[in-house]
C-alpha cells in the first residue's frame, strides 16, 4: 500500500494527541497531575494540538474536504465513520477537562468529581477513536497484513507510549518531572515493540490468503502469468496499492526502528529514573524524538509492508 | 446508506464472461470507456491521454494471463470489472453514504454527490473494481450500465451494458443471476462458472466461465518411410530425377 505522508502524519500525530490525553486523565483520577501552568498549559495545548494537526491533516488528503460532515452519518457500519464521530465527540469532554483543570483545579488530590468524570469519560473516548483508527485497517479483508487481530494492540500500545514520551518530556522541560509517567513511558515502549516484533514474525509467516490462480477463477494449483498488462502505465491501482519501493529496505528500516525507537528512548529513560535537572530534561527529550522518529518508520512499514489482493492481477502470485 | 440491503436483493444483475472464447480484443473496455464517458458517472479523467504518462478511470480491464494448469499451457484473456457483490465491503466501509448496493437488482453504485474520496472504498475491494477520478475528487466504479439496461429509449436488443454489447465473439453475458432459470445461469451451471477469491467471502455475483479443456493431441504421425507405398515411391522419385 502506498504510504501517505499524510495518512502517516495523521495516524502518529492523532495517536500521540490521544495518548496524551489519555495519560493525563488517567493521572487526573489517581491524584498525579500536577496543577503547575508551566507544565499544565503545554501539555494540553500539545495534546489536543496534535489531536487536531492528525484530523485535520487526514481532512486535507480528501478529495472533497468540504463534504467531510457526511462522513459522521455511517456510523453504523463503517470504522471511518465512527472514527471520526468519536475523534469529534472526544473534543467536548477533553476540552472542558483540560478547561476545568487550566482554570479550576487548584489541588490535584482533589479535583471535584466533575472533573473526574470528565477525565473518565475522555480515557474512554481516546482509547474508543485511536482503536477506530486501527480497526480501519483490520478491517480490510483484501490486504492480510492489515486484516489482523493484533492490528488494534499496536496501535493503541504504540498510541500509549508515545502520549507519555511526549508528556514525560513536557513534564521534564516544566520542571515538574513526574517519575511515574517515565514508568508508563517504558512500560509502553517495551509492550508495543513487543507487540509489533510478534507482528512483523507473523505476517511473514503468514500463509497467503488468495492466489493468482482464484483471482483469475483457475483451478487451484494453475500457475498464472502476467502476459500482457492491460495498460502501458501505471494506473490508480497499482500507484495506491501496488507500492514497492519500500519493502527491499524493511528489514534494515525495522533494526533502525528498533535502535532508534526502542533502544535509544529506553536507555535515556532508564538512565533518566534516577536523575533531575537539566540533564534529566534532556534524555527526557532525546527519548520523546527518538522513540517518534521509530514511530514513523513503523507506520510507513505499516503501509509499505502491507500487500493488496489486486496486485495479483498485475504479477503477484500470491497475497 | 452504506449498509447493505436488510433482505437479499430479489434480482441480482450481473455479468458472466466466458474466458474460454474471449479473444483478448479489448474492444469491451473501450466501448465501457466510450459510454461512461458520457453516463452515470460521466466525465471519466483522462490525464496526459497523448503524453508520455496516459493515465486515468477505466471500469473494464482486460489483462492477459499465461496460464499453466495441468501440464497444459494456455493464454487467458481476462477482462476485470466491479463483481457486483452480495457482500460488498466496498459499501459498508463508505463513511458518508456515497457508495450504496441497490435493493432492487443489486448493482453497487456511488452516489458522487455525496462521496467526500476518501479512497477507502478503493482498499476494500479484493478485486479492483473501483478507480479514483483525480480530476473530480471522486470515486468510480462500474454501473453495470444502469443507463442502457432501463433506457426505453433504446432498442431492446441494446439494453444491455456496453461492454456485452459490443463483445465481437459473445463472450460477455447479462442477466439476473439469483434466478436459476435465466440464461446465464444456465451458463454457470453448465460451464461451472466461478466466482472469483470466493475465500474472501464477497460473495461476487459475476461469474467467470473456465477455459474449456484442450481437445487431446492429435495421435502423433505414423512413419511412412518404411512402408511398401513410399518405397515404390522413392523408387519413381530416383527414376524420375
Amino acid at each position: 500500500m502506498h504510504p501517505a505522508y499524510s495518512v502517516i502524519l495523521f495516524t502518529v500525530s492523532s495517536g500521540a494527541g490521544y495518548g496524551m490525553l489519555f495519560l493525563m486523565s488517567v493521572l487526573a483520577v489517581i491524584g498525579r497531575l500536577p496543577v503547575d501552568p508551566w507544565f499544565s498549559w503545554p501539555a494540553f495545548v500539545i495534546a489536543l494540538g496534535l489531536v487536531s494537526v492528525g484530523l485535520l491533516s487526514s481532512l486535507l488528503h480528501l478529495g472533497h474536504p468540504e463534504r467531510f460532515l457526511r462522513a459522521l452519518t455511517q456510523w453504523r457500519s463503517s470504522w471511518l465513520s465512527r472514527e471520526g464521530v468519536l475523534a469529534i465527540g472526544t473534543y467536548g469532554p477533553a476540552g472542558l477537562f483540560a478547561l476545568g483543570w487550566l482554570f479550576v483545579v487548584a489541588d490535584p488530590q482533589s479535583p471535584g468529581t466533575i472533573i473526574i468524570v470528565l477525565a473518565l469519560v475522555t480515557v474512554v473516548l481516546c482509547t474508543a477513536t485511536v482503536f477506530s483508527t486501527s480497526m480501519i485497517y483490520a478491517s480490510l479483508k483484501p490486504i492480510p497484513q492489515w486484516c489482523r487481530g493484533d492490528v488494534p494492540y499496536g496501535y493503541l500500545t504504540l498510541s500509549f507510549a508515545s502520549g507519555a514520551l511526549l508528556l514525560n518530556a513536557v513534564a521534564a522541560l516544566a520542571g515538574s518531572a513526574i517519575d511515574v509517567v517515565s514508568v508508563f513511558a517504558l512500560v509502553g515502549l517495551v509492550l508495543a515493540y513487543a507487540v509489533k516484533a510478534r507482528y512483523w514474525r507473523a505476517i511473514r509467516a503468514a500463509a497467503p490468503v488468495a492466489t493468482a490462480a482464484s483471482a483469475v477463477g483457475l483451478e487451484k494449483g494453475a500457475r498464472v502469468r502476467s502476459l500482457d498488462p492491460p495498460h502501458t502505465e501505471p494506473n490508480y491501482l497499482q500507484k495506491e496499492m501496488g507500492y514497492r519501493v519500500a519493502r527491499k529496505h524493511a528489514d534494515k528500516l525495522r533494526r533502525i526502528a528498533y535502535v532508534v525507537g526502542l533502544g535509544v528512548p529506553v536507555l535515556a529513560l532508564l538512565v533518566g529514573l534516577g536523575l533531575s535537572g537539566p540533564l534529566l530534561t534532556a534524555l527526557a527529550v532525546i527519548a520523546a524524538v527518538s522513540a517518534h522518529l521509530g514511530i514513523v518508520i513503523e507506520r510507513w512499514l505499516f503501509f509499505a509492508e502491507a500487500t493488496h489482493t489486486v496486485t495479483l492481477y498485475y504479477g503477484a502470485e500470491s497475497v | 446508506m452504506t449498509d447493505l440491503p436488510a433482505k437479499a436483493p430479489a434480482r441480482k444483475l450481473g455479468l458472466v464472461i466466458d474466458l474460454d472464447t474471449c479473444v483478448g480484443c479489448h474492444a469491451c473496455a473501450v466501448n465501457c470507456k466510450e459510454w461512461n464517458s458520457g453516463g452515470f458517472a460521466a466525465p471519466l479523467s483522462d490525464t496526459d491521454p497523448y503524453g508520455a504518462e496516459p493515465d486515468g478511470v477505466w471500469f473494464n480491464r482486460v489483462h492477459s494471463f499465461e496460464a499453466d494448469a495441468n501440464g497444459a499451457g494456455r493464454t487467458v484473456h481476462f477482462p476485470r470489472s466491479c463483481l457486483h457483490c452480495d457482500n460488498a465491503l466496498c459499501v459498508t466501509v463508505c463513511p458518508t453514504g456515497a457508495s450504496y448496493k441497490r435493493e432492487e437488482d443489486g448493482i453497487v453504485l456511488v452516489d458522487e454527490d455525496k462521496c467526500i474520496g476518501c479512497k477507502l472504498c478503493s482498499w476494500a475491494c479484493p478485486y479492483g473494481a473501483r478507480e479514483y477520478d483525480v480530476n473530480e475528487g471522486v470515486m468510480k466504479k462500474c454501473t453495470l450500465c444502469i443507463d442502457r439496461i432501463y433506457n426505453e429509449n433504446l432498442d431492446e436488443a441494446q439494453r444491455v451494458p456496453a461492454c456485452v454489447s459490443t463483445c465481437p465473439v459473445s463472450a460477455r453475458h447479462f442477466g439476473d443471476l439469483a434466478d436459476p432459470d435465466s440464461a446465464v445461469s444456465r451458463l454457470v451451471a453448465n460451464r461451472g462458472g466461478q466466482p472469483l477469491m470466493p475465500e474472501l467471502g464477497y460473495a461476487p455475483v459475476n461469474r467467470y466461465l473456465p477455459p474449456r479443456p484442450e481437445k487431446s493431441h492429435p495421435a502423433a504421425l505414423e512413419p511412412t518411410a518404411d512402408s511398401v507405398e513410399s518405397k515404390f515411391l522413392q523408387w519413381v522419385d530416383r527414376l524420375l530425377s
